[in-house]
This record gives structure tokens, sequence and C-alpha cells, in this order.
């Protein structure tokens, strides 16, 4: 398997070539675009047997790509930030109607004012279509998860549409070593296309008409349904990849060092190996810290998140989004799944507009958390806000003098 | 090698910064090190003022927020130096490796390496809409200045990404400036 350097954007169209996708629709917008324009490329060279389909609207890119996926076809689209905002009324019909497709969310800010740069406001706004939704951490895993993606789609135990999210320009413009697996290799373990019905002229299904309101109940209940088995077949998928490729994630969330850890960051995306980095600072120091990176936010990981937090003091939370009037959207779920328990939880709004964040951030932000913690036994604080670094210590009214703001 | 070393390009838009950063990075994996390559996230346009990074490692990268302190700047435009600070954030001890005939005037804590790539560039032909095309020969001047990868490795790379005749060009305009920088 050849290692290449390539960047996130190149990754997903090398997993969407190798997963024999046969129809493409798009429409551009930074930092989505190079995607549509390698995928493009495969197929004018003759090495991606698709039919590229140029549309004038994200709405109408879902639409196409939809509609190629209910005639039977393995169907691809990607977009970002106002692209997924513009189609997302396509994103309910989709998930809704139960058809496999696969979406890659290049992550970025939404206006106004205008801003091309990370953070997850978009692909969270999505949490509640029933979609499954992935975001990754490394060039390696957009391609792994890609590939994934397709198989738990298109796996009777789920039939949904699946959603990657990679960060925009931190991995889709960032290029890094990437395995890129065979061509015999993926078509022995991704098999061939399922889904739940196939619409052809002569075909007697209709989706769309008015239905009885108990048996659109039923349907959204069954949608519920097949979201908590797609937390196993997402356990598993990831585990045969695994074997077969000899790379394995963890499942719904990766715990990084949590086996001796008293505290954890908790986060989704390319930013938790920044985490990570802060991790190896904390602990030289003897803080025994672990990272819980959220690799799917649907099917939200409650279970593995309760058992992880059974032996932990305290939970140090990473928004990159935020509900407002509310809290981060992470620290949200969180906070539900570990009502019940007496871990001290913290919520933390950084990021956003694609203001930076590296290890020392988390470090210090970790690290105040955790003496917070030891000195007064529990800790719920659900709002800080990480300003970025100008806005700090201004003793302007309003009096932000510290690091953060809370709420 | 350091466990990490952060790599910061200096061009304009068009002269191939992050087309540099991304060979380079290639070439370290090829020589089994980990790598990441990336632009400055905006939009950027042909002439104007650019950066572009790089870091390799001898273990896997997982940090990826902005480089801010690198431990080596490359310089490829040579009226840069009175646009941009490039020596900010420039670790003490840090290397430039400059586009220039003799030191563009840099003061403080650091070892300076000019290379007059464009003169190399215009003799080799690397001469693209009238625009010398310096980033091949640079990363010649940074191999030799700083041994990060080596000059196979980046030709190996060059030859792959570039039509033969290219490629040619460019690996003979490379070892030429690693024939020829020099500290200053």
């Amino acid at each position: 398997m050849p290692v290449k350097v390539l960047t996130g954007n190149h990754a997903v169209a090398e997993a969407v070539r190798l997963s024999r996708v046969k129809v493409i629709a798009a429409y551009p917008i930074t930092p989505q675009t190079t995607i549509m324009e390698k995928l493009s490329e495969m197929a004018d060279k003759g090495v991606l047997d698709a039919r590229v389909l140029r549309v004038e609207s994200e709405h109408s890119a879902l639409a196409a790509a939809y509609a190629a996926a209910s005639a039977g076809a393995r169907a691809f689209t990607a977009t970002s930030s106002h692209g997924l905002l513009y189609m997302h009324e396509v994103v309910w019909w989709a998930a809704g109607s139960r058809i496999p497709l696969v979406m890659a969310v290049v992550t970025r800010a939404i206006g106004p004012p205008w801003n091309i740069h990370v953070d997850h406001q978009d692909i969270m706004d999505q949490r509640d279509t029933g979609w499954i939704i992935g975001i990754a951490q490394e060039n390696q895993e957009v391609l792994d998860m890609t590939i994934q993606a397709f198989r738990i789609s298109e796996d009777p135990r789920v039939y949904l549409p699946v959603m990657i999210g990679l960060d925009g320009f931190i991995l889709s413009h960032t290029s890094a070593p990437v395995d890129i697996p065979s061509q015999d290799e993926v078509d022995a373990w991704l098999p061939p296309r399922r889904q739940p019905y196939v619409i052809t002229p002569e075909s007697k299904i209709v989706m769309g008409n008015i239905s009885d309101d108990d048996e659109h109940f039923m349907m959204r209940y069954s949608m519920h349904v097949a979201m908590n088995e797609a937390k196993r077949v997402i356990k598993e998928v990831d585990e045969s990849y695994g074997k077969t490729f000899g790379r394995s994630y963890g499942g719904l969330l990766e715990c990084y060092k949590c086996e001796d850890a008293d505290y954890a960051i908790l986060l989704a995306g390319s930013w938790a190996g920044d985490a990570k980095t802060a991790v190896e600072m904390l602990r030289s120091e003897g803080y025994k810290v672990g990272v819980i990176r959220i690799r799917f936010i649907r099917p939200w990981p409650r279970e593995e998140l309760l058992e992880i937090a059974s032996r932990l003091k305290g939970i140090i939370v990473f928004d990159r989004a935020v509900s407002m009037g509310s809290t981060g959207i992470l620290l949200g779920e969180v906070s539900s799944t570990l009502y019940s328990t007496k871990i001290s939880i913290r919520g933390t709004i950084a990021g956003l507009t694609g203001v930076d964040v590296g290890p020392e951030a988390f470090y210090t932000q970790a690290k105040e958390f955790i003496e917070k913690v030891e000195q007064q036994g529990h800790v719920y604080e659900p709002l800080h806000w990480l300003l970025p670094p100008r806005y700090r210590r201004r003793g302007k009214p309003g009096k932000i003098e510290r690091a953060e703001v809370v709420m | 090698m350091e466990d990490l070393l952060e790599i910061r390009f200096h061009g304009r838009g068009g002269q191939g910064a992050v087309t540099a950063a991304n060979i380079l990075a290639d070439a370290a994996v090829r020589e089994g090190k980990y790598a990441q390559a990336f632009p400055h996230f905006g939009a950027e346009r042909r002439g104007a003022p650019v950066v572009a990074f790089a870091r390799i490692s001898t273990k896997p990268i997982e940090v990826h927020s902005r480089i801010e302190r690198p431990d080596i700047v490359v310089v490829l435009d040579s009226m840069l130096f009175e646009l941009v600070d490039v020596t900010s954030g420039l670790k003490r001890g840090g290397i430039l490796v400059a586009n220039s005939k003799r030191n563009p005037g840099i003061e403080g804590d650091y070892k300076v390496y000019c290379v007059d790539a464009t003169g190399i560039a215009m003799r080799k032909g690397l001469v693209v809409s009238g625009w010398p095309v310096v980033n091949t020969v640079m990363l010649g001047a940074l191999s030799k200045a700083t041994g990060i990868v080596s000059l196979d490795s980046l030709a190996e790379v060059i030859s792959s990404r570039f039509p033969e005749d290219v490629a040619k060009r460019n690996i003979d305009a490379m070892k030429s400036a690693a024939e020829s920088v020099h500290t200053c």
C-alpha cells in the first residue's frame, strides 16, 4: 500500500474513487472545491468510472446525488458552510427517505462576515437531521472514514446517509502522509451496494406524498432505532477495517491515554491532535489527563462516555460550535449524558471562526480546571468563552480581565 | 534531527512557496519521516507576499495549530526583506535561507545562508511567464544548509511531479544551488 503525501480533500477523492462511486454532484465552495476538482480530473482521465454532475446550487447537488442514490447508484457529494446550509432541506429528505449516501463536509465558519476558516457550526447544525455524522482528526482518518461511511450507510441495519466532517484548511488543504489501500483490497472489503428500495420508472414506490400521521411518526421512530443500531455497526465496521487495513480508531470515540487518567479533554476534529500534545505536557508535570475524541456526534456515544466517565474526576469540553443562548453543542450532549454522575464538567467555547487554538491553550485551560476541581471537589461550569488572544486582558468595560469569560 | 522541525516559507503568490513546502514534506516522508505542509489559510493573489509552512518530525505529527515559532525560515523573494518581518517568531539560533547574493540586513542570533536563486533560475531556464521560478532552487539550498532532507529525495519528488524535461532543469538548478549556498 503506497504512502502518498495528500491534502485532506484529495484523501476524500481517493476514498470516493476506491469506493467505486457512480454518481457525483457538487457545486464549488471554498474549502470544499478541490475535492470536486480532483474527482472531475479522475473521471476525465478515466481512473474513476462515474458521472460527475455540475449543478447550479448545493440544493441541487444533494438533490441530484439523492436522486441517483434512490435509483440505485452509489452516490457522493461534498460541500461546506453556506453550501451546506443551502442544501439543508434536502439533507432532511435524504435521511427521511432512508437512502444510503455519503457527503463530505469540509467544516467552515458561517457568515456574516464572510469567513472561509474552520469551525464546526456548519456540521453541528445538521445534528438532528437523521444523518450519521463523523468528524476526522487526520488525513489518513479522512480516507478511512470515507470508505467506511459507504459500508455503514449501506448496512441494512442502518440505511441512513453519512456525513464525514474534515476541518477546513487544517485538513482539507494540509498535505500529510496517507496510506492508500489498493483497489482490490477495497473491493474485497466493501460489499456491493445495498439499499432499502430502488426507484425506477416501473417501481410502485413514491416518496414525498402525504402520509398518515401515525405512519410518519413510526418512520421517525424507525430512524431513531436505526441510529441506535448504527452504534454497533460503526464499531463492527471499524474493527473489520482494522483487520483488513491495519487501522482502526475506536468506533464512536477514541480514548487517548484514558487507561490511568483522572481527567479528560473532550473534543472533536483536528484540534484533538493539539490537545494530545497538551496531554504530553500535562503528564510530564504529573497530571493524569487523557483525550476523549468524539468521532461520531450522531449516533452519540452515550454508553461509551458513561463508561469512561465512571473512572474520571472531571472532563473539560472544547466546543467549536455554540447554540446561542444555550451552551456549546458538545457540552450540551456531555451534560445530558452525565447528569446522574458526580463528575466535574467544564464547557469551553473556543476556536470559532478559525481562531487558532494550540497545545499551550489546552494545557493552560485543562490545568486550571484540574486545579479547581482538586481544590473544590466538584465543579460544573458549562459556559467559558476562550476569547481570541488580543481580546483577552483588556480591562475595558465588560471586565474581560482573564483568559476567558465565565457566564 | 530534532523531534519536530517547523519551517516557514516566504514568497509571492505564484512563486511556488506552497509547492516548495509540499515537495519538502513529500521528500521527508520518502525518507521515512513524518511531515505536514500547508499554505497560509486565506485567499491569495499573484504577486502578493504569501507564506507556506511545513513540519518534519521523526514521530507522527498530531499538532495542527499554526506555526508561530519556526526553526527555519526560507525567503524566496529578495524584495520581501523590506516588506515583511521574515524573522518574526524565528527561534534564537534558528536558520534563515535567503534568495540573495549577500546578507539582506538580517540581524540577531540566527544562522543566515544566502544563494542567488534568481540568477540560478534564469541561467537554468526556470522562467514561467517572465518570472524566475526559484522554489526548487531554494529547496536545494535548504537541503545543503540544514540537511533536513537529502538532494536525492528532493530529486525523486520533483521527478514524480513534473514532466521529464522540466524535472531535469529543476534538479539541475537545485544541485547548483546546493553547491553555491553560503553563510552570509
